[in-house]
């Protein structure tokens, strides 16, 4: 083929422009709404309007001291951070409301933290014999609204996890509520909404996140 | 190299390690097994309104369950039959009035029938016609429900679904007849654990009684102590503590637990947990069920002696609590566990809490049980790549089970008889098909090589 002819095969474009009314899918099904039901999730914090620095400052070396007490693998003195009633809680939606009435990834009080730190500490939990560790970090922290008594926080976090030769990454947000213990600040509840609730589990979560 | 015979793979107290590993054994399953056979899709609560569909794999086939509006349930190939682009991106979702490509817009009707192609003057004078069923999305060759749980086969041929599911249909009348109007409905979440291991364990290790109070004497114990400390300061403990002190009980407490194994590979694992507490909500609970059914009906219905009920070879179903397990595999050394909750409708709130417990605990993504269990499996799985033996021992009680109707019963609860009678509904299934696949025809044969090779060669002369 010669120049000349692969030049006039091409001969001179055409200009489409989104003009018309509908769209080619369109015109073969108007009706279709295809996408499912998929509704608005998530929760966005409102920051308290003013909150004391020192306040600040105590409630993110909480969060920080707590998710390195993770990594640490000092489950004792983690559990110990809750308050008595204390609940840690990661809900597998995160439109859940109460953590008794649907299915939860961790739904634990002292007692249930209690055997899971039994566990993880017995020398024969076959699944902790291979090389395991965590690293968290934890930022975005706002102090949602603070009381004398009771303060509600939001953080986020992200977490790696290294078990055998395996790296597996997870992310999401905190909501901690924490309650005056004398000197101490106690976390009532701990809210974990993590990002990869849904999603595919390669091998399960051993320890809190 | 030529596919092994049956015998060198299933003898009556052994199988041979490739059972686990061999890719070409793997397709003959999806072949043979669970592309023919009935496979659990979901439950019809799962689609309640035209148009709700849930993505399901049944054997290598990506398959849509879908809605239609005259309430009908379709399971269909989740392919556009223009260029096999999946119609459904989502795991669930509702997808309007039919199904539309997101490549070219081809349209179809929820039934999957073709509704509409673009240009379609543009196929006139070729072979293609919309008249054609290669137009259409491709429906399963059955589908069939049973209590509200929805199955598909993929081959016209075969049992009905009752017939498959025998006695095992149990695990299905055991969940809804503990609600006061006989329905259960699916609870929306449903998490996903990729095991790393061969479908056959998950199977094998639900009803071995063995196993627990060696692999979750980590959990077990722990929950003891706890149990007992909270019975000693306030008389009683709540009932989910004992899900996990269960599992620290002797062997000789597990032999008390026995098996019933079925045809088709089905079995039940005897109750052992004592779900029938007397407090004022399961009293109040079980007055409804005596009202609905009368007393002796009700009765029946709560003393069934159940622990789990597996359905061969995919189904792992915990009846008195409302759980469900099912297996996707996907290779010889992963398989998709899929965990389901169901609501007794009808029921207080508190029994479906109850049994909440034991999702949570048990089943959830965090449980403190299959953390080991999956520890183990992944092991097996490496340890049976080993050509440092060739054989798996199904010896423990061998020759002491009880054979009626041809349903074997456990001499002992750690009877290895729950795996000899899996194997032999195995064997039934693959048995023909490794004599009837000439290796020269067979799509499996170019995985057959190099993986059946230590069959033969290492069969000893004398077994």
């Amino acid at each position: 083929m010669s120049q000349q002819e692969v030049s006039q095969a091409l001969g001179t474009g055409v200009v489409i422009e989104a003009i018309h009314s509908m769209t080619g899918a369109e015109s073969i099904a108007p009706d279709h709404m295809g996408r499912g039901r998929m509704p608005a999730r998530g929760y966005v914090p409102q920051p308290a309007a003013a909150v004391d620095t020192a306040l600040q400052r105590e409630v993110e070396t909480l969060l920080h001291r707590q998710a390195a007490m993770l990594d640490a693998k000092a489950w004792a003195d983690w559990t110990a951070l809750f308050d008595d009633e204390g609940v840690y809680w990661m809900p597998s939606t995160p439109d859940q409301t109460d953590w008794m009435a649907e299915p939860s990834i961790f739904a634990e009080d002292r007692l249930l933290m209690e055997v899971r730190m039994g566990r993880l500490n017995h020398p024969n939990a076959w699944s902790q014999a291979a090389a395991w560790g965590t690293n968290h970090m934890v930022g975005g922290i706002l102090i949602e609204s603070a009381t004398a008594e009771r303060v509600e926080v939001y953080a986020r976090f992200q977490m790696m996890e290294l078990r055998r030769d395996v790296v597996r990454h997870f992310g999401g947000s905190y909501r901690h509520t924490l309650v005056r213990r004398g000197e101490a600040w106690k976390i009532a509840l701990q809210r974990v909404d993590m990002t990869n609730a849904q999603a595919l589990y390669d091998y399960v979560i051993q320890a809190w996140v | 190299m030529p596919l092994p015979t049956l015998d060198q793979l299933v003898q009556p107290d052994r199988v041979h390690r490739s059972v686990y590993t061999d890719p070409a054994l793997f397709d003959l399953e999806m072949t043979h097994i669970f592309e023919k056979i009935w496979v659990y899709c979901g439950h019809e609560s799962q689609v309640p309104e035209a148009g709700d569909y849930h993505t399901v794999q049944i054997g290598r086939q990506p398959m849509v369950m879908v809605r239609a509006k005259d309430r009908a349930i379709h399971v269909l190939y989740n392919r556009c039959p223009h260029r096999g682009v999946q119609l459904c991106g989502n795991q669930s979702g509702n997808t309007g009035n039919g199904f539309v490509c997101s490549y070219h817009a081809w349209s179809f009707h929820l039934d999957g029938r073709v509704r509409a192609i673009p240009l379609k003057q543009a196929y006139d004078g070729t072979r293609l016609h919309m008249d054609d069923p290669d137009c259409s999305m491709k429906p399963a060759a059955r589908v069939a429900s049973y209590r509200g749980f929805v199955f598909a086969s993929l081959s016209a041929e075969g049992p009905s679904l009752e017939d498959f599911l025998g006695e095992a249909k149990v695990a299905f009348d055991d969940m809804c007849d503990r609600s006061p109007v006989g329905e259960v409905e699916a609870v929306r979440v449903c998490h996903r654990v990729m095991q790393h291991s061969n479908w056959k364990f998950f199977m094998e290790n639900q009803l071995d009684a063995l196993h627990p109070s060696v692999t979750h004497q980590s959990t077990g114990v722990p929950a003891r102590r706890v149990e007992q400390r909270i019975k000693a300061e306030q008389g009683k403990a709540p009932l989910f503590f004992h899900y996990l002190s269960t599992f620290a009980s002797s062997f000789d407490q597990w032999d008390q637990v026995q098996t019933v194994n079925f045809p088709h590979g089905h079995g039940i694992l005897k109750a052992y947990m004592g779900l029938r507490p007397t407090d004022p909500d399961t009293v109040e609970y079980e007055n409804l069920l005596k009202q609905a059914y009368g007393e002796a009906k009700a009765e029946e219905y709560l003393s069934r002696s159940i622990h789990h009920v597996l359905v061969y070879p995919y189904l792992s179903v915990q009846s008195p609590l409302q759980q469900l397990r099912c297996l996707r595999p996907v290779a010889p050394d992963k398989t998709i566990s899929e965990i389901w909750h169901f609501r007794l409708k009808g029921a207080p709130e508190a029994i479906y809490r109850r049994s909440l417990w034991y999702y949570n605990l048990v089943n959830s993504p965090a449980t403190m049980i299959n953390a080991d269990d999956l520890e183990n499996w992944t092991k097996a799985q490496r340890g049976l790549e080993s050509t440092g033996g060739e054989w798996v021992s199904l010896h423990r009680h061998h020759g002491t089970d009880t054979e009626r109707d041809g349903v074997l019963y456990s001499s002992k609860g750690t009877s290895e008889v729950v795996m000899r009678n899996q194997f032999r509904a195995w064997s039934q299934y693959i048995g023909q098909a490794l004599t009837a696949d000439a290796p020269a025809d067979t799509p499996a044969e170019a995985g057959a090589d190099a993986a059946c090779t230590p069959a033969p060669a290492t069969t000893p002369a004398g077994a």
